[in-house]
């Protein structure tokens, strides 16, 4: 092969699997403007014939779904705010306080990516329970704070500040705390702004704290809501492809806006210390 | 003087350190150190949710080991771990290196497309999939039926069922999986493969003599997420086919919610989570083991 023609091989490879890969979403994305009863008649056609939104109207007014937009909104983005503050202190102080208590602290924390809460699901809805979070979005909130990702990151960077720069703050008189939130927070930017980013899209798609935790079709987040239709006797496909393209369209803004942060993001260096 | 200073200051040091990673420690021994604890608790208990839990010794874990439901279900997510994560694995291992190549042609389009599916929730990745295999009206039997090969039972055959779980699981874990690749291959020096250039190797000879063995670590991760992740499905397969046809499909996870909260077994559902605890354990110290080997 002459080296002009070197790239048709890994071009076509790439392209075919692209296609491959971006189908499901498109035939769905197509499926979702056409008529209800259009969605079933053969010869099945890749465009719709008459264009309609009804299937996201219904969603949208019938089923609720603004509440539930409401509250997948609310469950994400305090949730996020909680994480990356609570991420921040525990990465500072893993990465700049060394004891044997701080080390041992960080083993525990390393151990829950082993333990995932879908292990003890029983076990930690009695917690729950006894918390008095049941039923209420502080439940889906509070436990999913720690993640160990998160920490893992800061750590990782907070390491990699050199401690003179502590030292000089602190022969000038600055205490711990302003030394954090002033100093530390603010060169830590970067991983705030890929955590961040990060933590909305688990929030946003998380099915097994709101199962556990909600038991009120009002607090339902997004995931229930769509997993109830999708679990009726009769599934609406109508409703289901709008409702399920609807709960997409935040992530898709998100992704729009910090592609390059998410692209870049080098998740290796938090997740493997 | 100084030495009680210098102690002050340690001591003082430490209260500092105790404050930052107090919020993390109390929703550490809330949500991770008390479930586990109560979980092992229950399962030496016939707990149903309500009134006193009865100590049964180890009667619950008996039962287990007899359970063929439980056996099922543990060994179809072995069966789909065993499956899905070699499989996700090398689809993952062969995009990213089409990705970094210079040679192909619209990479960085090419990379939002593979990265798509990171931005959908596993219910709704179980949806996309649902809709294209459905048995009587998806657009893959429409197709194969189009084509004269007659449909397929999607939904109504145990293994092909299984196969489309895979598929949608593959589909949706190969952006993250993707983003350690392609970050662990652009930081291989390109001496490295300037030199095997020089010395006449193809593309694919250095990928696979040089780029891949470099890639070990990364490998060794992206294995063990998947693993663990695989061992713990159960969103996607919910919006998927519910565990189905029948309980056929029902992973390990699921198994444990439908005993643990449809039929309130409590005390039998922990026993079972426990048994999955040690088994994700096991898996991990293996692949730690494997990977500590390698580098020496």
């Amino acid at each position: 092969m002459t080296r002009s023609l070197r790239w048709i091989a890994p071009t076509t490879v790439t392209w075919v699997l692209g296609v491959l890969f971006l189908f499901p979403v498109l035939w769905f994305l197509l499926s979702s403007f056409k008529p209800g009863g259009e969605l079933f008649t053969w010869p099945l056609r890749l465009f719709p014939e008459d264009w309609t939104v009804s299937g996201y109207i219904t969603a949208w007014e019938r089923y609720d779904f603004q509440q539930y937009f409401l509250n997948t909104a609310i469950v994400a983005v305090v949730t996020t705010v909680l994480t990356v503050f609570v991420s921040a202190c525990t990465g500072f102080a893993l990465a700049k306080y060394r004891s044997r208590w701080v080390q041992a602290f960080f083993l525990c924390l390393l151990a829950t990516t082993m333990l995932p809460t879908e292990v003890i699901m029983p076990s930690t809805f009695s917690v729950i329970l006894g918390l008095g979070l049941y039923n209420s979005l502080a439940g889906i909130i509070v436990p999913s704070i720690i993640t160990a990702t998160g920490i893992f990151m800061f750590r990782q960077f907070f390491s990699t500040v050199p401690d003179e720069l502590l030292e000089a703050a602190r022969i000038d008189g600055a205490g711990e705390f302003r030394i954090f939130f002033r100093l530390m927070l603010p060169i830590a930017r970067p991983i705030i702004a890929v955590l961040a980013i990060f933590s909305f899209q688990w929030r946003w798609n998380d099915y097994i704290w709101p199962l556990l935790v909600l038991n009120d079709p009002d607090k339902y987040t997004l995931q229930l809501a769509l997993r109830s239709i999708v679990g009726a006797e009769n599934i609406d496909w109508s409703v289901l492809l709008g409702a399920s393209v609807i709960s997409l369209i935040p992530m898709v803004l998100l992704f729009l806006v910090f592609r390059r942060q998410i692209m870049n993001s080098d998740i290796n260096s938090g997740l493997k210390d | 003087m100084a030495v009680t200073t210098a102690r002050k200051e340690r001591r003082r040091r430490g209260l500092v350190a105790a404050t930052f990673l107090l919020p993390a420690f109390v929703l550490f021994v809330l949500f991770f150190v008390a479930p586990a604890g109560l979980g092992l608790a229950y399962s030496f208990t016939d707990y149903r949710g309500y009134g006193t839990p009865e100590f049964v010794g180890v009667g619950n874990y008996t039962s287990l080991f007899a359970d063929s439901d439980f056996y099922r279900s543990l060994w179809r997510t072995f069966l789909y771990t065993a499956v899905s994560v070699p499989f996700g694995y090398f689809l993952t291992l062969i995009i990213s290196a089409l990705l970094v190549s210079r040679e192909t042609k619209g990479a960085a389009l090419a990379q939002v497309v593979f990265f798509f599916p990171w931005l959908i929730s596993p219910i709704v990745t179980g949806v996309v999939w649902r809709w294209m295999f459905g048995e009587n009206f998806g657009l893959i039997n429409y197709l194969l039926s189009s084509l004269g090969m007659g449909s397929l039972k999607w939904a109504s055959d145990p293994n092909l069922a299984l196969i489309v779980v895979i598929l949608a699981g593959s589909w949706g874990g190969t952006a993250f999986s993707m983003l350690l690749f392609m970050a662990a291959m652009r930081n291989i020096p390109s001496s490295y493969l300037e030199a095997a250039s020089l010395d006449g190797a193809g593309s694919l000879t250095r990928f696979v003599r040089i780029v891949w063995p470099l890639l070990r670590p990364t490998s060794f991760l992206v294995i063990l997420l998947g693993t663990i992740g695989a061992m713990k499905e159960f969103a996607m397969i919910q919006s998927l086919n519910g565990g189905g046809p029948g309980t056929s499909n029902v992973l390990i996870v699921q198994y444990i919610y439908k005993t643990g909260f449809e039929q309130s077994k409590i005390g039998y559902a922990s026993a079972a989570s426990m048994i999955l605890m040690v088994i994700l354990l096991v898996i991990a110290l293996i692949q730690t083991r494997f990977d500590r080997s390698d580098l020496s």
